[in-house]
């Protein structure tokens, strides 16, 4: 996979968290996933066509999406429910359009599909596309989350 | 700014709708309607009168842009301002809309400022 490829996506990932949730967020060092199982407890999830195909997904854990669409909707969030889940759809679409707009500025065209959204502890994450599946961390002073990239050999 | 227009809010995540009323609220519009695609606002706007459309672009069943061709093509509607509001935000799609006449544009994600802006500059 083109490594090109994965920092649009961490850029997209903070400067949607920062405008939208006005959380900072810090990306730790990404790695290659074996598993399918999601590091966190809700998860969006987006396939992409173009030059490659490929997914994203965003995994958070549950303190960590809470503080987030408390921050987003202005008013506190005390459980996982379908306005979380709304929310995490939500958020995925924005990382893949700010990280589309990157890559089209590198030649890069993709389009996206409606985001799912799966919820539950130890839930798994199907990327579409047989591919290194790369994990990238983030940190917020509320919780941690999760995305991956993983794009078609 | 008026502040007593009616305006459709049109996303199929109801987060956004939810972000978008909070802000329109703020800036004292309280005439507000919602719709979940482009189908349904259709459906709203046959019914009652509208005086601003606020859209998302990629929405099932009907998406943003087939809606704006629909409003600009319709005696009723062609010239309400609509302001699409989305993460489509790639050279084409910016290019369609301006084509399609949309009165303005807004990428998410963007701030409560960015929103304000954008009604001034249309509803002024």
């Amino acid at each position: 996979m083109d490594v090109k490829l994965i920092n649009p996506f961490i850029n997209a990932t903070i400067n949607v968290l920062e405008t939208m949730a006005f959380i900072a967020v810090a990306a730790g060092k990404p790695y290659l996933k074996k598993d399918n199982v999601a590091v966190g407890d809700v998860s969006g999830v987006l396939g992409l066509t173009g030059i490659a195909n490929g997914t994203i997904s965003v995994t958070f854990e549950e303190k960590c999406i809470l503080t987030i669409v408390s921050n987003m909707f202005g008013e506190t969030m005390s459980e996982l429910n379908n306005e979380i889940a709304d929310a995490v759809g939500e958020l995925t679409n924005m990382i893949s359009g700010q990280a589309r707009r990157e890559l089209e500025e590198m030649g890069k065209v993709f389009k996206a599909a409606i985001p799912s959204v799966v919820t539950g502890r130890n839930h798994s994450i199907i990327h579409y596309t047989e591919g290194p599946k790369i994990a990238i961390p983030f940190n917020t002073t509320n919780g941690d989350f999760t995305i991956e990239v993983c794009f078609e050999r | 700014m008026d502040t007593s227009i009616k305006i459709l809010i049109v996303d199929d995540f109801a987060t956004m709708r939810r972000i978008l009323k909070n802000i329109l609220k703020q800036l004292g519009f309280k005439n507000l309607v919602e719709a979940d695609d482009g189908t349904s606002a259709w459906e709203i706007l046959e019914g009652q009168r509208i005086d601003l459309i606020i859209s998302d672009w990629n929405m099932p069943k009907m998406t943003g842009l087939e809606l704006l061709k629909k409003v600009r093509a319709s005696d009723s509607y062609k010239r309400t301002p609509f302001l699409m509001v989305t993460a489509e935000a790639q050279k084409q799609n910016v290019i369609e809309a301006v084509q399609a006449g949309v009165s303005n544009y807004v990428v998410k994600p963007f701030t409560a400022e960015a929103i304000s802006d954008k009604l001034e500059k249309i509803l002024k």
